[in-house]
């Protein structure tokens, strides 16, 4: 065989575009740290900022000038975006851009908290409660996307979830029933967008739409009819017990909030390593995630590409079902209309800000339970910063996300195509 | 899975027994249109709402509890509660015979008469315009669940112009709702140039921007300056009355918005049909690439067309405070843009058949309220009728499925009838 | 089904174990409908043990159909597989798998974000149990390497998909097949993106694989190919067997078997009368859509009159090439230029509107809207000017009587102006595409593969048109990866390798030589091998 081959022609040269993904990103953090060291920096009351290592104002704390505090993090945040722009260390601009975020959050901490506390058990201990539900909401729709079915239901499995939860837990006067009902309840969801999304090849997103509508309808419905009229016998279920572990409880911070809780926060964080190492490491999520890049490939070699996918929406209904048991076995006592308001959605913003993955779904739903939280906390302190603003940032960042402001978020390639087997 | 070997691809030839006379007439009609899967869809919606109202009532429910002693009773009762409902929920959309009577006697005006009719065409104006503009985005390719967002964005631009400005009569209605265009196509417009530019997808955008925008309202109605003066509660100050839609008063609360409905939607009709825009959003919506190549900016035509269906959206939120509600309040939108998407789902996005899928809408809400009042069942139950019509019209297949399993197993029963 | 449930108890490949002698292969009447069509019409073949089978026929005569039942993705109609006289229902792949059967697509079956090993792996995982199946990577990485090895395939196990040329995805396949430890390989189409080097290996690989007592079904449409490597041929026309061949039979014979008429492949045209430059390119450099530089520095001229026609191997920069032209791909760096004014930077439709006219590679995805009739394909980029409208309606009286007019004159077989073009036949919406291209005064004329899939009547017609165009006055740029194509309609030929024009030769040059400079391998190193 000839070797003379023009194959080792080099390219013809091209000017690189400046604006390279790193570039853009810095010159924003740029402008953040700036903004935080500025803006912050001045607005902030001339008093210290303390940090307690409590649940209250007791006990040992972090503090410092709130000003100071502010300045620091921001120069901090703009050091950050400018070794991004510099070109410097490329392969962890990752890394530096969560610095970036973590330094401007401070800066902004510092501001708000001058003069006043904010108690990290409490603070931590928020978060997780209220970043619970997201994360097994995002999960579930990381178990429909990686096999192809775009799940955008996750809305009305919680409100379905919640409401069989409280139904059948205050009937059998058992958390556990109301725990399984409430599984049961997102499958039913679940199955109906499988059945209509698979089978009947309906538009993914179109079915869940009208899912979460009927949804709604159907529990706004028997709410009405059943648990307002008579409260006592069909909406007082019985709560979710907090276990403790003793000796990691009494670990500061972190053993209150992770070895003092509720049996959702353990199955929760079970289910990001078990999702994680399931779609990586076994054959069913080697499958999985077959099916839902190159469902012909599947197909090819054996593999049941809708019984897959009708495997995997239905766990996910289960999945999110639980997560619908939070709002009525956890968090409140009861159900009422509509009591979900969007939280699905914010899990569906976590699935997408988190890449679809289920370690980035897992820390974007704390990252939005923790912006939860702060707007509980800075309406406590009476902050003039509005709350509202606070609870627009899961959509706003998911916005940004999406936009390719902070690298393109692509999903499964085959994500929302029905198989059709030709 | 057996859901493989039923494809509608794998199509088996029919065994010829099956060729009974309910067969062939189901198989002929369903061939004829779509008008026959719309009220099958509807009666089956229908059919599954009697049975929510039943199981859902106690005292019925006990007296299936002795069903076998005495079916009678549990059927009765069930048929009685089911045929209130239902009959209160036509008089609700349509209109009472016995008020028409009292009418025609002198004892009640024709206000109360026509009341149920202007309740409907009330709550179907908003409609007509959110469900455009979800069909017309739909004809271009794009699902815009943003609807939603957009009319709250229309509510706020057209409610905070109908009450700053104080112009006169006429322009300041025609100025308002301008603005709650404006204010729907920027909402709409976001989407579009995210899509265009980045490519993110407007499903999870709008998404985003409706929340956004949700979130924006309940601050908003609250700041001095909107707020109404000596009001604690998220109320804004009243649009000025000569920026509100004109309305005969009294009790019918239809108002000029209809009007405006008929001519939108014959607008959007020429417009997809006739226009050159219209050729581009068609030709972007079948195949982009095919658009792209032949010299048709796809980018362009996204963001037109978000911007175009926005703002449609947005005159349906300027509607609604224009015409009903007067006023901001954070839930002063309702769930006009949610519904707007059953609309057009339920129209099969073309522009007539969206105007009468909002009426239908128009004529259920109105309808819920009255089984809310006189029969005591939850408004909620026309949510879910709603959502199950939409439902069984996606999915054609399935409502055939249904009915082909009745007509077959109506079919065994007459056979066995001969026999015996 | 309780038979089926067995062989999918069975891990595939542990069927070897019972069959001792190597894989007899028949089909027996196997007919495959869809609708009215008869995609298969009663096809009865046989596959003995160690040969090369091929199987002959033009595009849509229903090779693939064919081969997808026997590997289980579709179900016959009517008709027997029958294995080692053993008369089998595949109901999945996986069940033409477990019966030792193995199939190389003609658009590869491998999920680009997974390794190699991945995919070879999928549907066939090697585990240490558990309930989901815990991955035991390093044994899946190992049959890799052995299989690689055993069949002197080199393929990287750790390498992702997507960043492999075709040719090395192509071994992949074949490993994929070969760890399955099937006895019987079907490859369709597997040359259609191979250079012909690569064509060359490709083959060699063929023949050491029947002789280690596999046999190979081999789908084609390429004659040389088949003449060289098969040991028995059938063709295939319309469904229907209509003839075999020994490897001995001519190659006009075999076409005229294949197309059904004795044909001529030459194009009837006279001589060109080359006028001034209208189209000149200059250093033009594009990037594809992962950014990697496809076109590199292209300098090319089309004069009025005469046909300037590019040959390569499909993915060397070509379809790159003319979308930068037509402005639907950025240049990184260049210059086009039409009668001197440079296209670089404007719209599609202003380069449109300034006297080219285009026919996209992809017809059913770039040329026409399916859903719309053939009335609004005909005036798919001219429906915002005179005569059919302006930017702001469309005159539907003028769309109708250019339709009826241009269906007249191009022969487009169709009930009427309101059908939708995707009802209609490959031929026929190719004839709408060039109707539509050739319906305004044109100053160039670019066509990607112009008959790609089209029926052979049609071909004939679409290249006279074209040589019509060309005697007009209109400088015709031809892209096509037929060789034959370009041969009959060009005046001059430019060979495309890597983004880079390596050659422009005249149409009278053999055929090896352009063949050659088709795989990177110039003239004169070329010579000095001899």
């Amino acid at each position: 065989m000839s070797t003379a081959t023009v194959e080792d022609l080099t390219e013809v040269a091209a000017p690189e575009p400046f604006w390279s993904r790193p570039r853009k990103l810095g010159t924003a953090l740029i402008l953040l740290g700036v903004v935080a060291a500025g803006v912050f920096g001045s607005l902030a009351p001339g008093e210290d900022a303390r940090f307690t290592l409590s649940e209250n104002a007791e006990g040992a704390a972090l503090s410092i000038h709130g000003p100071f505090g502010a300045v620091l993090f921001g120069v901090l945040t703009v050091i950050a975006g400018g070794v991004m722009v510099a070109g410097l260390l490329k392969r962890r601009s990752n890394l530096l851009l969560v610095l970036g975020i973590l330094t401007f959050v401070l800066s902004f901490l510092c501001w708000q908290v001058a003069g006043h506390f904010m108690p990290l058990v409490d603070t931590t201990e928020g978060t997780l409660q209220l970043a619970l539900p997201l994360i097994l909401g995002a999960l579930a729709g990381v178990l429909g996307e990686r096999s192809g079915v775009v799940n955008v239901a996750i809305e009305g499995q919680f409100l379905m979830g919640a409401f069989a939860g409280a139904l059948v837990g205050t009937m059998a006067t058992s958390v556990w029933a109301g725990l399984i009902s409430a599984a049961v309840g997102g499958v039913l969801i679940a199955g109906i967008l499988a059945v209509l999304s698979i089978r009947y090849l309906v538009d993914q997103t179109v079915v869940g739409m009208v899912l979460n509508l009927f949804a709604l309808g159907i529990t706004g419905f028997l709410y009405e009819r059943l648990m307002q009229p008579d409260a006592q016998t069909y909406n007082q279920p019985p709560q979710l017990p907090e276990w403790r572990i003793p000796g990691l409880a009494d670990i500061p911070v972190v053993g209150p909030v992770l070895f003092e809780a509720n049996l959702l926060v353990w199955l929760a964080l079970g289910l990001v390593l078990a999702i994680h190492f399931g779609l990586t490491r076994t054959r069913w999520g080697l499958r999985t995630r077959a099916v839902g890049e190159h469902p012909t490939a599947a197909d090819t070699v054996g593999i049941r590409v809708r019984g897959l996918r009708y495997l995997n929406v239905l766990l996910g209904g289960v999945v999110a079902g639980i997560g619908g048991a939070y709002f009525t076995l956890v968090a409140t006592g009861s159900f009422t209309k509509n009591m979900t308001a969007g939280a699905g959605f914010i899990a569906l913003a976590a699935l997408i800000f988190g890449r679809f993955t289920p370690f980035g779904a897992f820390g974007a739903a704390l990252f939005f339970g923790f912006a939860q939280k702060l707007a509980f906390f800075l309406s406590a302190i009476e902050s003039p910063l509005p709350s509202q603003f606070l609870n627009m940032l899961p959509y706003l960042a998911t916005l940004v996300a999406v936009a390719g402001l902070v690298g393109r978020v692509r999903g499964p390639a085959a994500s929302g195509q029905p198989y059709i087997k030709s | 899975m057996t859901a493989e070997t039923q494809t509608p691809a794998v199509k088996k030839p029919e065994p010829a027994g099956d060729d009974s006379f309910m067969n062939v007439f189901l198989r002929n009609l369903w061939s004829a249109n779509n008008v026959l899967l719309t009220a099958l869809s509807v009666v089956l919606a229908v059919v599954i709402g009697a049975v929510l109202i039943v199981v859902s009532d106690a005292e019925v429910l006990a007296k299936f509890g002795y069903f076998t002693a005495r079916p009678s009773d549990a059927l009765s009762s069930s048929w009685e509660l089911i045929s209130t409902a239902y009959s209160e929920l036509l008089m609700g959309a349509f209109g009472d015979p016995a008020v028409f009577q009292a009418w025609f006697a002198g004892t009640a005006t024709w206000q109360q008469a026509f009341t149920p009719l202007s309740e409907t065409l009330t709550y179907a104006a908003p409609l007509v315009f959110t469900g455009l503009s979800v069909a017309l985005a739909f004809r271009g390719g794009l699902f815009n669940i943003g609807a939603q967002g957009q009319a709250v964005l229309g509510c706020i631009v057209a409610g905070v112009a109908g009450f700053s400005f104080g112009l006169p009569i006429v322009l300041n209605l025609a100025v308002a709702l301008v603005a709650g265009v404006i204010g729907g196509a920027l909402w709409g417009f976001i989407p579009g140039l995210l899509k265009a530019r980045t490519g993110a997808h407007e499903v999870i955008t709008t998404i985003m921007l409706n929340y956004t925008s949700a979130l924006f309202l309940s601050w908003l109605v609250i700041q001095k300056g909107v707020q109404a003066e000596g009001r604690s509660d998220a109320i804004s100050k009243t649009v000025a009355e000569s920026a509100q839609l004109p309305s005969p008063g009294g009790v019918l609360r239809v108002h000029l918005g209809i009007i405006l409905a008929v001519l939108v939607t014959a607008g959007v009709a020429w417009l997809l049909k006739r226009s050159a825009f219209g050729f581009e959003i068609r030709a972007v919506g079948a195949n982009p690439h095919a658009a792209r190549t032949a010299g048709i900016s796809v980018a362009r035509t996204y963001v037109l067309l978000m911007a175009v269906a926005g703002g449609l959206a947005g005159l349906g939120g300027a509607t609604q405070v224009l015409g009903t509600a007067h006023a901001l309040t954070p839930a002063v939108a309702g769930n006009i843009g949610f519904d707007g998407l059953l609309v057009a789902l339920l129209g099969r996005n073309r522009p007539w058949s969206t105007f009468f899928a909002a009426l239908l809408f128009g004529a259920l809400r109105a309808g819920g309220n009255r089984i809310q009042s006189f029969a005591g069942i939850s408004l909620e139950l026309v949510t879910v009728l709603q959502a199950l019509i939409v439902i069984f019209i996606a999915a054609p297949a399935l409502v055939k499925a249904i009915f082909r399993l009745r007509a077959a197993r109506s079919t065994g029963l007459g056979a066995s009838l001969a026999k015996g | 089904m309780a038979e089926r449930r067995l062989a999918l108890q069975r891990p595939p490949g542990s069927i070897t174990e019972l069959r001792e002698i190597p894989l007899k292969l028949e089909l027996r009447g196997i007919t495959k409908r869809f609708g009215d069509l008869v995609a298969n019409d009663h096809i009865d073949i046989t596959v003995e043990p160690g040969e090369v089978h091929a199987l002959l026929g033009e595009n849509g005569a229903g090779k693939s159909t064919l081969m997808n039942q026997l590997y289980g993705l579709l179900q016959p109609d009517e008709g027997q597989i029958v294995v080692n006289g053993e008369p089998l229902v595949f109901k999945s792949p996986r069940d033409a798998i477990s019966a030792g059967i193995g199939m190389v697509h003609q658009h590869f079956m491998l999920v680009p974000v997974f390794t190699v090993a991945e995919n070879i792996a999928l549907g066939a995982e090697e585990t240490r149990g558990g309930p989901l199946g815990w991955l035991d990577r390093r044994r899946s990485r190992r049959d890799v390497i052995d299989t690689s090895k055993k069949y002197g395939l080199p393929v990287d196990p750790d390498a992702l998909i997507e960043d492999l040329p075709v040719g090395a995805q192509q071994r992949v396949e074949i490993v994929k097949a070969l760890t399955r430890e099937v006895d019987l390989l079907i490859l369709d189409e597997p040359t259609a993106v191979l250079t012909p080097q690569e064509t060359e290996e490709l083959l060699t690989v063929m023949r050491s694989l029947t002789d280690m007592g596999k046999s190979i079904v081999f789908i084609t449409h390429k004659l040389k190919e088949v003449k060289a490597i098969a040991d028995r041929i059938t063709v295939v026309r319309r469904g229907k067997i209509v003839g075999t061949a020994s490897p001995d039979t001519s190659e006009d014979e075999l076409a005229a078997l294949m197309v059904g008429r004795a044909v001529s492949l030459e194009v009837q045209k006279g001589p060109a009368e080359p006028g001034d430059p209208i189209l000149k390119i200059d250093g033009l450099v594009v990037d594809d859509d992962r950014g990697v530089r496809a076109v590199d520095g292209v300098d090319l001229e089309a004069r009025a009159g005469e046909v300037l026609g590019i040959a390569g191997v499909q993915g060397n920069g070509q379809t790159e090439l003319v979308e930068a032209v037509m402005g639907l791909r950025a240049a990184r760096a260049g210059a086009v230029r039409l009668d001197g004014a440079d296209l670089v930077g404007l719209s599609t439709k202003k380069i449109l509107g300034s006297g080219v006219g285009y026919v996209p590679e992809d017809r059913s995805h770039d040329g026409v809207v399916k859903e719309f009739s053939v009335a609004e394909n005909l005036i798919l980029d001219m429906y915002d000017r005179a005569p059919f409208g302006n930017p702001i309606r469309i005159d539907g009286s003028k769309v109708g009587s250019n339709a009826t007019e241009r269906i007249e004159q191009f022969d487009i077989r169709c009930q009427s102006p309101a059908t939708p073009v995707g009802t209609l036949s490959g031929g026929n919406q190719q004839k709408v595409v060039v109707a539509r291209e050739m319906s305004r005064p044109l100053r160039l004329f670019i066509a990607s593969q112009p008959t790609r899939g089209v029926d052979v009547g049609s071909i004939e017609f679409i290249h006279n048109r074209i040589i019509h165009e060309r005697d007009q006055g209109t400088a015709v740029l031809v892209v096509s990866s037929e060789l034959d194509e370009v041969v009959g309609l060009a005046d001059r030929i430019a060979v495309m390798y890597r983004g880079r024009i390596l050659a422009i030769v005249s149409p009278d040059t053999p055929r090896e030589e352009i063949g050659l400079l088709m795989a990177g391998i110039t003239g004169a190193t070329a010579e000095g091998e001899k």
